[in-house]
């Protein structure tokens, strides 16, 4: 049954990175591509938490918090060059 | 007949999981507009990967006899930090648009909003 379970969600996950690129691509205002970008990642995170319960006790969730924490400082410094121009100033 | 509970309530946690973080894509690709693009994908995919992340504690612990906190780290961590970029991104939406700072409502005091106002000097020269 959790194998079952863990396909689909492994799809319903790969579906919603398909979405997030499509926004990527056709959003109008560069906000909406940064947008797209951060949910990537989280969607990426949601994957790799999803295989790590698939292939047994290995530890993937190294990756996993280095991607969050690398996707919010991305997000953060891309607001920033939006905002200012300018990152470190 | 514990075993099929617990591979029940994992099942559920990873399906239910599974669907907001869809239904927050889903709401990404379709939203017609920006600050209606901003709810969507903030909240529905922090509730999505929290369930996915207590299916992944719930099964380490209960099927594997593991005790891992790794996964309440990044909850912890996508909690905190969705709120910080949703705000940005408005932000930058609103100071890069000049119809979407013009459209505000009048504040009803002597300065006006602070987002907008900040480098300029106030009314009464400070």
């Amino acid at each position: 049954m959790i194998d079952a379970a863990l396909l689909i969600a492994a799809l319903a996950v790969a579906l919603a990175l398909l979405l997030n690129l499509y926004r990527l691509a056709k959003g109008p205002d560069m906000v909406d591509r940064v947008l797209a970008l951060d949910t990537l990642t989280v969607n990426a995170i949601a994957l790799v938490v999803v295989i790590d319960m698939a292939l047994g006790p290995q530890t993937y969730f190294e990756a996993a918090l280095i991607m969050a924490m690398f996707g919010f400082v991305s997000t953060v410094a891309f607001c920033k060059f939006m905002l200012r121009g300018d990152i470190i100033e | 007949m514990i075993e099929i509970l617990v591979e029940l309530v994992i099942t559920l946690l990873l399906l239910a999981g599974s669907f907001f973080l869809l239904v927050g894509s889903i709401g990404l690709a379709k939203l017609p507009s920006l600050v209606q693009r901003l709810h969507a994908p903030t909240k529905s995919t922090t509730l999505g990967i929290g369930g996915l992340l207590v299916a992944s504690m719930l099964h380490a612990w209960l099927l594997e006899d593991r005790f891992s906190v790794h996964e309440v780290l990044i909850t912890l961590f996508l909690f905190l930090t969705a709120p910080i970029t949703a705000h940005m991104l408005a932000k930058a939406r609103l100071l890069r648009s000049r119809a979407e700072a013009e459209s505000l409502p009048p504040t009803g005091r002597q300065v006006g909003w602070a987002t907008l106002d900040a480098g300029e000097p106030r009314p009464d020269g400070t």
